[in-house]
């Protein structure tokens, strides 16, 4: 969207709206603010863009799953539903919070992936929490493993604040499955990042094909 | 989440415009419309000592958490074997820090602050009272770093401390549980100011 259908639209919302002062947040940032940091050279705000498309790839393959689960009656179980089904509303906000920072950016936000969990659901409740546990600490490690790449500090703010609920629900999966304390902090006192590559191709078998 | 009907919207592109304000409308239902410029100016607030400021400050929390966990191993009432497993291995993870963040002040020419002299009140009196002050202590440690983490100017020290903080959360999670408490208060983790963040944790400083 050009600058000035935007700044229109914006004002049609009211300027003291949320968007504006995020739009503003961003753009401030983004024109005027210099990165301070040693980030590698060469990195542009299309590197921001990409790091939010990818985040956002991988929000959608969370709410689906979750969506799925909770459709299929497969779990039983009232606390892991339960959390199936507020952890799914985090996620569809994570996804609308960053469509929304990569339009701030001028981006295109990525298309939703078309999703398939029938193999995993087919295996029960007890795969589909381990497959829980497994997608969020996926989630949280890759939030991790880009964090330090995005140039723009709102945008980092922004990512830090989604990073740790990721974490949250990966240790809370990680207890729920079984796997004890230890195993809920399955890094030990420092989390491991997770390259943008290996976070894609470990969701790949939740990508369908066609 | 407490505005369901925010909550529920979709976004699956239908015009850009209406993309947009459901985008607009998911953000200020997460953030609050109003919280919206503080969140990131807060963030942006903390850059004032530099790097080794940040990190002497995290390393006070972390040094208050890891006393809250040594005294309660030692002292806690009517702590449940569950419950002491799970203050074991946060002690062990908040020692950890204490002694990376302490390496990583001296590795920036910096000088690491002693331990705090810290009390806890009636906290380890009962199993209730040990969890809600260590879900306190853990919730604000995640904010705290998410607050401050911004501001650092090295990217090494910056992923530093995204390791460390991802860990806070996972703690605050599972004490949360051990609680009966959902693990995650909010979908965005609230980002403190050093000020906040120092007001939280006043009440424990001798």
């Amino acid at each position: 969207m050009p600058a000035t259908s935007r700044k229109q639209f914006l004002r049609t919302l009211g300027a003291t709206s949320a968007a504006g002062a995020l739009l503003t947040a961003c753009g401030r940032a983004r024109d005027k603010k210099p990165a301070v940091r040693d980030a590698p050279k060469g990195m542009t705000s299309g590197g921001d863009v990409a790091i939010l498309n990818f985040a956002l790839t991988l929000e959608y393959v969370e709410s689906d799953f979750y969506d799925a689960v909770v459709r299929s009656g497969v779990v039983k179980d009232r606390t892991v539903l339960e959390l199936a089904k507020r952890f799914g509303e985090t996620e569809r906000l994570h996804v609308g919070a960053l469509s929304f920072a990569v339009l701030g950016l001028g981006g295109k936000p990525a298309p939703r992936p078309k999703t398939t969990f029938d193999e995993v659901l087919a295996g029960g409740p007890r795969k589909v929490l381990d497959t829980a546990a497994m997608v969020e600490n996926l989630g949280a490690a890759a939030y991790l493993g880009q964090a330090a790449q995005l140039r723009d500090k709102d945008l980092l703010a922004r990512a830090l604040s989604i990073h740790t609920v990721e974490a949250r629900h990966a240790a809370a999966l990680n207890s729920l499955a079984g796997k004890g304390f230890r195993g809920a902090l399955p890094d030990g006192a420092f989390a491991k990042p997770l390259a943008m590559d290996a976070a894609l191709k470990a969701v790949k078998p939740f990508i369908a094909k066609d | 989440m407490e505005n369901s009907e925010l909550g529920a919207v979709e976004v699956r592109g239908t015009t850009r415009a209406a993309f947009l304000l459901r985008g607009t409308l998911a953000a200020g239902a997460v953030l609050g419309a109003g919280a919206v410029s503080p969140f990131v100016r807060d963030a942006l607030a903390q850059n004032d000592g530099g790097d080794v400021a940040i990190l002497n400050f995290a390393l006070t929390l972390e040094h208050l958490e890891a006393t809250f966990y040594e005294r309660a191993l030692a002292k806690g009432k009517g702590l449940s074997p569950d419950t002491r497993a799970l203050a074991l291995e946060l002690h062990e993870n908040e020692r950890a820090h204490v002694d990376a963040l302490r390496t990583a002040i001296k590795g920036s020419g910096g000088t690491p602050v002693a331990a705090p002299e810290v009390g806890f009140g009636l906290a380890f009196t009962s199993e209730a009272r040990f969890l809600k002050l260590a879900q306190s202590l853990e919730d604000t440690g995640v904010s705290a770093y998410n607050g401050a983490a911004p501001s650092l100017r090295s990217a090494r020290l910056l992923a530093a401390a995204g390791e460390i903080v991802q860990v806070e959360a996972r703690h605050a999670s599972l004490i949360r549980l051990q609680g009966g408490l959902l693990p995650t208060p909010d979908a965005f983790d609230k980002a403190l100011g050093r000020d906040e963040a120092a007001a939280a944790v006043k009440p424990f400083m001798r």
